[in-house]
């Protein structure tokens, strides 16, 4: 492992530079495009290609659980996240903030300390990962059976802390996309009976669509009538 | 493989990312541009997993838990945005400009409430 150089990459180094491009080419295009659905796609190609470099540095069992949780749910929860909030489908030009420059500056003066640093403080240094995963199976490397018992061999307290934010993430997300938390629909619609039976809502009715998206809102007939 | 590769990918992605955060305006794209940053952070936690080669698997373990938390982020901050959506009639960040709810919400960007109440009152 003496005769390391820039100058003859290894096939692993070769692939994994390879993955990385696409991983950088696509997120690139994740936080361009203009075209929601488009982003969201694109985003599912770049986290499959995470999962390959994942595969190349040696950490198999989590290059399938990025598989399965990350382009299983989490790009499926965008997606309908998209779908729910009625998301401009087709290509738009309201996806960007107005002035981009000060983005483009920070995200540019990021990349440069940021690669800057890490070729400087490790500039002669190199790893092998797959050698871990050949030569012992059962107590070094990224298989399934090492990160197991090493998970729940000294990493246990953490997961069950993490099953029960999962569990309060799961409660947090019902209580918060319930319709209405506070008041049923009798008071709701007694709320805008309400505001129909006030002196101020005289004016024409595409003015007062006050009511949430959801109900039929009885003050414009109760105006009409 | 030379420790430069995984870790200057890692820190190309946190950029990008980190741009995608300050210069999108809908919501939901910024979650995605999270989504990177959190991916960013695990690619760097598997390098120098591997890098060190530790027997507690720190690394992997804990790639597992940011995976997990990002799960957790995304469906919390996707029931939040539907909120926001259903208060405010939008998505977009820079349109909420006022802390409380509205008393009066009006839908700006969805014209489909405003239809119906006409339809009605027709």
């Amino acid at each position: 492992m003496s005769a390391h150089s820039y100058l003859s990459p290894t096939g692993v180094e070769i692939a994994f530079v390879l993955v990385g491009l696409i991983v950088l080419g696509s997120a690139v295009l994740v936080v361009t495009v203009q075209n929601l659905v488009h982003a969201a796609l694109w985003l599912v190609v770049s986290l499959g290609a995470i999962g390959a470099e994942y595969l190349l540095l040696g950490a198999e069992l989590v290059a399938w659980v990025q598989i399965l949780i990350y382009l299983g749910a989490v790009v499926v929860l965008l997606m309908f996240g998209l779908m729910l909030t009625k998301a401009p489908i087709g290509p738009t030009t309201e996806l960007d903030v107005k002035h981009r420059l000060p983005a483009v500056l920070v995200g540019c003066a990021a990349a440069g300390v940021l690669v800057t640093v890490v070729c400087d403080a490790y500039r002669t240094v190199w790893f092998d990962p797959r050698a871990a995963v050949a030569q012992d199976s059962a107590s070094a490397g990224g298989n399934a059976r090492a990160v197991g018992s090493a998970l729940f061999r000294y990493w246990v307290l953490p997961f069950e802390t993490l099953s029960v934010l999962l569990l309060a993430a799961l409660v947090g997300a019902i209580v918060l996309s319930r319709r209405n938390p506070d008041a049923g629909p009798d008071a709701e619609s007694a709320e805008s009976a309400a505001a129909a039976a006030e002196p101020g809502p005289a004016v024409p009715a595409p003015s007062n669509p006050q009511s949430p998206s959801s109900s039929p809102a009885p003050s414009p007939t109760g105006v009409n009538a | 493989m030379h420790a430069v590769y995984p870790l200057c990918l890692g820190a190309l992605l946190f950029s990008i990312g980190l741009y995608g955060v300050l210069a999108r305006r809908n919501a939901i794209t910024i979650l995605m541009a999270i989504e990177l940053l959190l991916n960013a952070v695990t690619i760097n936690l598997i390098t120098f997993g591997s890098l060190l080669r530790d027997q507690y698997h720190i690394g992997q373990a804990f790639t597992l838990f940011v995976i997990t938390i990002a799960a957790a982020e995304t469906g919390l901050g996707l029931a939040i945005v539907l909120l926001l959506y259903r208060g405010r009639g939008s998505a977009a960040v820079d349109e909420q400009r006022a802390l409380g709810e509205p008393r009066d919400p009006q839908p700006a960007r969805s014209p489909a409430p405003a239809a119906q109440a006409t339809e009605f009152s027709a």
